[in-house]
């Protein structure tokens, strides 16, 4: 238990590995996936995989934003930021994802005019800085991040930006949850459910996993002990032989989730029919486009957006980890061609992406217990 | 881009457009609190915020602010990457 006295409460740490030692039944396996990105941070920072039983196995899901952008998408980025007079603004994580033929970072080098942000906001000020130019965009992420895109589209929208268009890449956090419960070779025991996408969204959306498919659901917050209590929740609905959606996280994440929030994610975008996730494939009504209202804000009207499909490099095996089928380690480049100075998958990019936590964490936590 | 930072908001600057000056661990600067509006309750100064990408994601108490703060110095190069991006944004 080497972290547990980094905790904000090392007794409560023990206690829940204590609980957590007689919810389990020896000789069954328990496989639980943490959905978000954040968690999987936490969970190899804190070597919380080490504390659980040797036959509780967590599995990272497919919540980090940047790792599920496939590389079709980044082209499209990467052509429109080499239109003239286009100033192309994205997260500072997505400037390194690779596309087919390089990433955002090295279209700069090239001479595109490509600058991070930290919000949209700032995008629009670069708008309204710049009048000759053309502005852009990249929004990505799940619902946590959306409806500061859908605010500030609506503020540009208000203000008159004539310069400023948004290339949506949003997504939803549960229909890939559904593809991934749907898919034949999958066997999980329960969720460890997102908190910031739910601060948005609520519980409420998660009831699906108890009532179609008879897994217990936790909506968790970030932090160790956090992590810890919702894999006791869990395992407790197990031992009980119930499934329902619990919420761990109630100091932050309401059950119904922030209505203003999701009113502007309505006024704003609408569903696409299909949007292709990396190494998932497509998957239908799982990514948002700017509603028809808004056209004139899309980056996908003003421009020719090629739309181009990559299929994933062979070596890459992004798909498999987003899936929770291998851990990152056993990904044939991972920490060897595949490092995050130069990613060849999105899970080596971002720090909440699998490869990258496990990466700068979890390895070394390894190599101790191998020695 | 994932991290929500805990901040304080010390006042309004922009009623109309919904901004607010914040407090993260010593840094002023504007944030976004238009999504915190529902049922006319809002926030306001003296308000601890959870920040997200330069909007106000939840309300949260003090004593969880400082307690997610202290989990995310532990985090280290990933809290600090997040500060310097907080401290090039100039929302306004
Ligand atoms: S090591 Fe690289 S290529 Fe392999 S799964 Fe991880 S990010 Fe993808």
């Amino acid at each position: 238990m080497k972290y547990v006295d980094e905790f904000r409460d090392p007794e409560l740490g023990r206690a829940l590995a204590g609980e957590i030692l007689s919810l389990v039944e020896p000789g069954r396996h328990y496989k639980l996936m943490e959905v978000c990105g954040g968690h999987t941070h936490s969970i190899y920072k804190f070597g919380l995989d080490d504390l659980l039983p040797e036959n509780v196995e967590l599995v990272h899901g497919p919540g980090c934003p940047v790792c599920v952008i496939p590389m079709g998408r980044v082209d499209d980025g990467i052509a429109v930021a080499h239109e003239p007079g286009v100033i192309f603004t994205c997260f500072g994580d997505m400037l390194r994802i690779p596309g087919s033929e390089g990433s955002l970072l090295e279209a700069k080098a090239e001479g595109a005019d490509v600058r991070m942000v930290y919000s949209p906001l700032d995008a629009l000020r670069i708008a309204k800085e710049n009048p000759d130019r053309e502005v852009v965009f990249f929004a990505i992420g799940f619902e946590t991040t959306a409806p500061s895109t859908a605010l500030t589209i609506k503020r540009a929208r208000a203000e008159g930006v004539p310069n400023f268009s948004v290339m949506c890449s949003h997504v939803t956090i549960v229909p890939p949850l559904r593809a991934l419960l749907d898919s034949p070779d999958m066997r999980l025991d329960g969720f460890i459910g997102p908190g910031h996408v739910s601060t948005v969204v609520g519980a409420r959306p998660f009831e699906f996993i108890p009532s179609d498919y008879a897994k217990p659901i936790v909506v968790a917050g970030f932090e160790p002990l956090d992590v810890l209590q919702a894999v006791t929740m869990i395992l407790r609905q197990l031992a009980e032989g119930r499934c329902e959606v619990e919420n761990q996280y109630t100091r932050v994440v309401p059950y119904d989730g922030n209505p203003r929030a999701l009113e502007v994610l309505s006024e704003v975008f609408e569903l696409r029919p299909h949007f292709e996730w990396r190494g998932l494939g497509f998957i239908s009504q799982s990514g948002l486009r700017i509603a028809d209202e808004y056209a004139d804000l899309d980056t996908e009207q003003r421009f020719s957006v090629p739309g181009v499909r990559v299929a994933d490099p062979k070596a890459c095996q992004c798909g498999e980890v987003l899936k929770g089928v291998i851990k990152p380690w056993e990904c044939k480049v991972f920490g060897t061609a595949c490092t995050p100075e130069r990613p060849i998958g999105t899970c080596m990019v971002s720090s909440e992406g699998a490869c990258a936590a496990y990466y700068n964490y979890g390895r070394f936590a390894r190599e101790r217990e191998v020695v | 881009m994932c991290l929500a930072i805990p901040g304080q908001i010390v006042e309004v600057v922009d009623e109309s457009n919904r901004l607010a000056r914040v407090d993260v661990a010593g840094v002023h600067r504007n944030v976004n609190i238009g999504l915190l509006d529902s049922d006319g309750v809002g926030v306001g100064p003296g308000d601890w915020v959870l920040i997200h990408v330069g909007f106000a994601m939840s309300k949260v108490d003090e004593a969880e602010a400082l307690e997610t703060r202290r989990q995310l110095q532990a985090m280290g190069d990933d809290y600090e990457a997040e500060l310097e991006e907080l401290k090039a944004s100039v929302i306004e």
